[in-house]
């Protein structure tokens, strides 16, 4: 299924185009055998590309934070809860004054898994350990977990929040690792 | 309010539907429905079609299925509550029955998850948390949200493996008598432990898989019902809930909070008691979409004690005959995963079952009259309980 990487796939997924141009070049129609059923499939002439813009105006203050190795959360005074991932208003305050409140970062390990299948944009990354990490503050953190060895993990072992570059994307992102 | 039963069931084999497009699939369904029934198009005052789509071309489905089904005109919309959305269909439909505003309703549910390639199907599953903190920067999958709950529930209460992959074996078993099924195939425990990691504990045979299917359910006020058929299976309670969108936000990942709102509800509504709801169910469809999420469903639903749902697994006690007898049509593991038919089928499966109408290896003995169906949309982000009976509720 998704194991390949992703090179092969796209190489793979040209030469099929080429393949049903060709039989919509010979046959005049764009109609191929399905991989597992040989029953008749009209091609899609179409392609749709989507690539979200999605706005961060109001929780910028967290990827600055990130530039600088930080992780924000907000925090309602008022209600004395944390959102995170932040956000910009508290729905129960129904006002928008939630401070910006750097992570300390130590926390434990609630729970695991290792991604195997992974989904076609994901493909050009081994596989990954996403976990979930309960913080001293009182939240949780979702993210990848750096370490050699997924059989070292124990849960409720101590974990740290730190900030890396995910290659070989290049963006700031979080990560939890053993204490 | 008025009182609501189903009066009509069809559904479409589950599978890979290669050969019929989404349309065709919805009308394998509905054609068998309103037969199912004894009406015709013109018998019908609204569609509610669940159909949740990425993966499949038509983008208004509810007005392509109604076109090509001849039913025009009809009022309608299309439901999302992700693999719930068939459940959230029918309760729609079923409240518009119930409120006057028509005296039928039809609920149908249809996906063609293969219409794209398998990895793009996983892709799109995947997103179906939170997009933006779970997925575009973490690559979450369908399976890796479920494990981080195997994970967390096998850790705390000593569940292993093999408990979870009885849950594959039963399903398998039982999808083997099932005409609609998607795997006819029956597994061992040792199949299921040496099918490749998916999301580690998960492996391939703890998933349900990538399907195609369409399910559809004739819903009818209390006078039509009665003048439709003998034997009308009535929509005894309904409960809802739902959850954070991100996993993170959850206190834990040892129940699905949204499942023990809706079930309450539910059970308050249809007169169970909630301390022993194993004594009102002859039959139970619940949402295995991975192994554990039966597990979880066995608690949640108070068939078990919490930390405890996996020794029913483990001991046998929800095969017929069992305590309680789980998915007797093979499931979402193995009758399929159609994610907008899944909750219509459930109906229907259920309406079958009551109605003593499913093949004898895997027919429940109905004795109480009544059978509940749980579906589970996205990990617990959305929930619906029903409650169905032979007895018109009081
Ligand atoms: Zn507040």
């Amino acid at each position: 299924m998704s194991t390949i990487p992703r090179e092969e796939l796209e190489k793979m997924v040209k030469s099929w185009l080429e393949m049903v141009e060709q039989i919509t070049r010979s046959e005049g129609l764009p109609i191929v055998p399905d991989e597992k059923t040989g029953d008749p499939v009209w091609v899609d002439l179409r392609e749709l590309r989507l690539k979200y813009l999605i706005p961060i105006a109001r929780i910028r203050k967290f990827f600055d934070g990130l530039k600088e190795g930080k992780v924000y959360a907000t925090r309602c005074p008022v209600q004395d809860v944390y959102f995170f991932p932040p956000q910009a208003d508290c729905p129960y305050c129904m006002d928008e004054n939630l401070e910006w409140v750097e992570i300390r970062g130590r926390g434990t390990l609630v729970t695991y898994t290792v991604v195997s299948v992974k989904p076609a944009s994901y493909l050009h990354y081994p596989d990954y350990i996403i976990a979930i990490a309960r913080m001293e503050e009182g939240f949780n953190v979702l993210c990848w977990m750096s370490v050699d060895d997924p059989s070292q993990l124990r849960i409720g072992m101590p974990v740290k929040l730190v900030v890396k570059r995910r290659e070989p994307e290049g963006f700031f992102t979080y990560y939890l690792e053993p204490e | 309010m008025r009182k609501v039963a189903i009066v009509g069931v069809g559904q479409s084999p589950f599978g890979r539907a290669s050969d019929r497009g989404i349309n065709e699939l919805a009308w394998q369904a509905i054609k068998q429905a309103l037969q199912d029934a004894g009406i015709t198009q013109r018998d019908v005052g609204f569609v509610s079609v669940a159909n949740v789509g990425g993966w499949s071309a038509e983008p208004l489905p509810a007005i392509s299925v109604n076109e090509y089904a001849g039913l025009t005109g009809v009022g309608t919309y299309r439901v999302e509550a992700a693999c719930a959305s068939g459940s959230a269909a029918l309760v729609t439909a079923a409240n518009l029955v119930s409120s006057g505003a028509v005296d039928i309703a039809l609920a149908v549910g249809v996906e063609r998850m293969n219409e794209s390639p398998t990895p793009t199907a996983v892709e799109l599953i995947g997103r179906a948390g939170n997009y933006f903190w779970e997925f575009d920067m973490f690559g979450l999958t369908f399976p890796s949200y479920y494990a981080l709950y195997a994970t967390a529930y096998m850790n705390k209460y000593g569940a292993t493996e093999e408990d979870l992959a009885k849950i594959s074996v039963k399903n398998h078993f039982y999808a083997s008598f099932n005409e609609y099924a998607a795997f006819r195939k029956r597994v061992t425990v040792d199949d299921v432990l040496k099918s490749r990691p998916v999301a580690w504990p998960l492996k391939l045979l703890d998933c349900s898989p990538i399907t195609d299917g369409a399910a559809a359910v004739v819903l009818a006020s209390e006078d039509v019902a009665r003048k439709l058929t003998d034997t009308p299976v009535w929509i005894a309670g309904v409960g809802y809930g739902s959850d954070t969108s991100n996993l993170s936000k959850r206190p834990d990942f040892l129940t699905l909070r949204a499942t023990r709102k809706a079930a309450a509800e539910a059970y308050k509504k249809a007169g169970v008691d909630p301390s022993k709801p194993v004594k009102s169910f002859d039959v139970v469809e619940v949402h295995d979409c991975f192994t554990i999420a039966e597990i979880l469903a066995y608690e949640d639903l108070g068939f078990a004690a919490p930390g405890q749902g996996y020794m029913l697994a483990r001991e046998g006690e929800t095969y017929k005959g069992g305590l309680i007898p789980v998915n007797l049509d093979g499931g979402l593991k193995a009758k399929g995963h159609p994610i907008g038919a899944t909750g219509v089928s459930m109906a229907a499966e259920i309406t079958k079952q009551l109605r003593q109408e499913v093949p004898a290896e895997r027919q429940a003995d109905i004795v109480k009259g009544m059978g509940l169906a749980h579906n589970v949309g996205g990990t617990g982000h959305y929930t619906y309980v029903t409650i169905y009976s032979l007895q018109k509720p009081g």
